[in-house]
C-alpha cells in the first residue's frame, strides 16, 4: 500500500475459497508451485493457500474404500493442527455420525451434496444437532435446453427433474447454512461463473451462496461479485497451477472496490 | 502457564486447543471446578444455543462459578455472549458480568414510512454473519500490536450491543460489540481460533495479560 490512505469499508468481505481434492488422505489434482515439497500434500498446499491469504478452504474426499471415514477423519484432525483459518470437509458424507466425527476432528463446516437429496430429513437433523452454521449444500446443477438449472446427483452422474432453485430454497427452509453452487455448464471451462444462476439464488435466498466452476480469470471473479452478488467464489485448478495468485486476486478485487480481507 | 477450556456442551473446543498449540500452549479441557479455580487462564469457548447451553451451566453450578473466577477469563463467541446479562435467542437470562444486551440481527426490510433507526448500516444482509470482518475502536491489552481495521472470523447470528464495556467494534447491518471487557472478563465474538495471525496474536495476547 502506498503513500495514499487505502479506503476501508467496514463491513463483511467477500471470500475467496480454494478447493483441495483430496483421495486416501493426498491431493490429487496437480499443483504447479514451486514452494511445495510435496504436492501431493493436502496440508502443506493449505498452509500455502492460507498465506497468501485463502478465506476459507474445501476439502473435497473422493476416496472410495471402506478405509475412507478413518483416513478422512485423521487427515481433517491434522488440517484443525495446521490450518488457522476455517475449512470445511465434504465427500460422501451421508449421517449424523459422519458428521460428529468430522467436527470432533476439528473440520468448521461440512458439505453434503446427494445424500442429503435422497435423504432430505438429513438436513434437518443435522442442523439441529451442530447448528445450521456448519451445514453447506452443496449442488451440482446444469442448464438444460429449457432453459432451467436441474438438479444433478453422484458427481454430476445422474441428472434429476428437480430445479436447482426449488432444491435450494427446500434445503435452506430445512437448515442449510450455506449453499455451494457448481455449475456443470461452466465447471473447468475458464470461461466463466454462471452468473445467472448465482445471481437468482444470491438474492433469494437468506443464506450465503458460494459460487463455483467456471473461474478463469481475474474479471470473472469480479463479475460474480457484483453482478451475481455471490457471497464466495469457490476454484480449483487456476490456484492449484497457479494461473492466479490468491494474493494478486484480492489486490485486483479491492482495487475495483470489492471488500476483501488483505 | 496453566490454561483451562471450560468443557461443557457447546464447544468447538479442538479448533481452540489445536491454536493455543500454535503459540506454544497446552491447554486442558476440564469441567472440574478446582482445575478451573487453579488455572492462571480460562477460556470460555462456545457454539451452539443460548439457552441449551445456560441450562447445562445452571445444573452444573457452573453460572455461578464462572461469574466468581479471579484470573482472566476469555469467553468466545457463544461463551462471550453469555457473559452478556441476557439473550434474545429463546429469551435467556445469561451470567451478567458484562451489563450489554444480546440482539438478533435483523435484516428485514423497515415498512414504508417507519423511522429507520440512524445505527443501521445495510438491511439486506444475510443472518448469519459469516466471513471476515473488521475489527475496530481497539481498546484493550487485549489488542496489543493488533492495527485498527484487522480482520477476523465470524459466525453469529446475535450480537452484543455496544455499551461501556465495548473494547472492539465491528459493522454488521449496525455497529455492535464484537469484544467485551470487564474487570477480569474478556469476550470476543468472533474466532479467534481461526482468524489467521491476527487471532493468534490475540490468544498471545490473552496469555500474557
Amino acid at each position: 500500500m502506498g503513500s495514499n490512505s487505502t479506503t476501508i469499508n467496514r463491513g463483511l468481505t467477500k471470500r475467496i475459497i480454494p478447493c483441495l481434492d483430496i483421495k486416501d488422505g493426498r491431493t490429487v489434482k496437480g499443483t504447479n508451485f514451486v514452494a511445495l515439497r510435496d504436492a501431493g500434500d493436502p496440508i502443506e498446499l493449505a498452509t500455502l493457500y492460507a498465506k497468501e491469504g485463502a478465506d476459507e478452504l474445501v476439502f473435497l474426499d473422493i476416496t472410495a474404500t471402506h478405509e475412507k471415514r478413518k483416513t478422512l477423519s485423521e487427515l481433517v484432525n491434522r488440517i484443525s493442527q495446521h490450518i488457522n483459518i476455517p475449512f470445511t470437509v465434504g465427500g460422501g458424507i451421508s449421517s449424523v455420525e459422519d458428521v460428529s466425527a468430522l467436527l470432533a476432528n476439528g473440520a468448521d463446516k461440512i458439505s453434503i451434496n446427494s445424500a442429503a437429496y435422497k435423504n432430505p430429513a438429513l438436513i434437518n437433523q443435522l442442523a439441529k444437532e451442530f447448528g445450521s452454521q456448519c451445514i453447506v449444500l452443496a449442488i451440482d446443477t446444469k442448464k438444460e435446453a429449457d432453459g432451467e438449472w436441474y438438479v444433478y446427483l453422484n458427481g454430476g452422474r445422474v441428472k434429476t427433474d428437480t430445479r436447482c432453485i426449488d432444491w435450494a430454497v427446500s434445503a435452506v427452509n430445512n437448515g442449510a447454512g450455506e449453499i455451494l453452487l457448481t455449475s456443470m455448464n461452466n465447471d473447468g471451462t475458464k470461461q466463466g461463473f454462471a452468473l445467472d444462476i448465482n445471481k437468482t439464488l444470491s438474492s433469494l435466498l437468506s443464506v450465503p451462496v458460494i459460487a463455483s466452476g467456471g473461474g478463469g480469470s481475474l474479471e470473472h471473479f469480479k463479475d460474480v461479485f457484483n453482478i451475481a452478488e455471490a457471497d464466495a467464489a469457490l476454484a480449483a485448478s487456476i490456484f492449484h497451477f497457479n494461473e492466479i495468485e490468491i494474493k494478486d486476486l484480492k489486490r485486483y478485487l479491492h482495487a475495483n472496490n470489492i471488500s476483501v480481507r488483505l | 502457564m496453566n490454561l483451562v477450556i471450560i468443557k461443557y456442551n457447546a464447544g468447538n473446543i479442538q479448533s481452540v486447543l489445536y491454536a493455543l498449540n500454535r503459540v506454544g500452549i497446552d491447554a486442558v479441557v476440564t469441567d472440574n471446578k478446582d482445575t478451573i479455580a487453579a488455572a492462571d487462564k480460562v477460556i470460555f469457548p462456545g457454539v451452539g444455543e443460548a439457552s441449551t447451553a445456560m441450562n447445562y451451566l445452571k445444573e452444573r453450578q457452573l453460572d455461578t462459578f464462572i461469574k466468581e473466577l479471579k484470573q482472566p477469563v476469555l469467553g468466545i463467541c457463544l461463551g462471550m455472549q453469555l457473559m452478556c446479562s441476557y439473550s434474545e435467542e429463546n429469551n435467556t437470562n445469561c451470567l451478567g458480568i458484562f451489563d450489554e444486551k444480546v440482539k438478533k440481527f435483523t435484516n428485514n426490510i423497515p415498512a414504508l414510512g417507519s423511522s429507520l433507526n440512524e445505527d443501521v448500516l445495510e438491511l439486506r444482509l444475510k443472518v448469519p454473519q459469516m466471513g471476515w470482518n473488521n475489527i475496530y475502536n481497539l481498546k484493550s491489552p487485549l489488542f496489543k500490536g493488533i492495527k485498527e481495521d484487522s480482520y477476523s472470523y465470524f459466525v453469529h447470528s446475535y450480537y452484543a450491543s455496544l455499551g461501556e464495556d465495548t473494547i472492539a467494534t465491528t459493522n454488521y447491518i449496525l455497529p455492535y460489540s464484537s469484544a467485551l471487557h470487564k474487570d477480569n472478563f474478556y469476550g470476543v465474538q468472533f474466532h479467534p481460533e481461526k482468524s489467521a495471525a491476527t487471532g493468534e496474536a490475540i490468544l498471545k495476547n490473552f496469555i500474557e495479560l
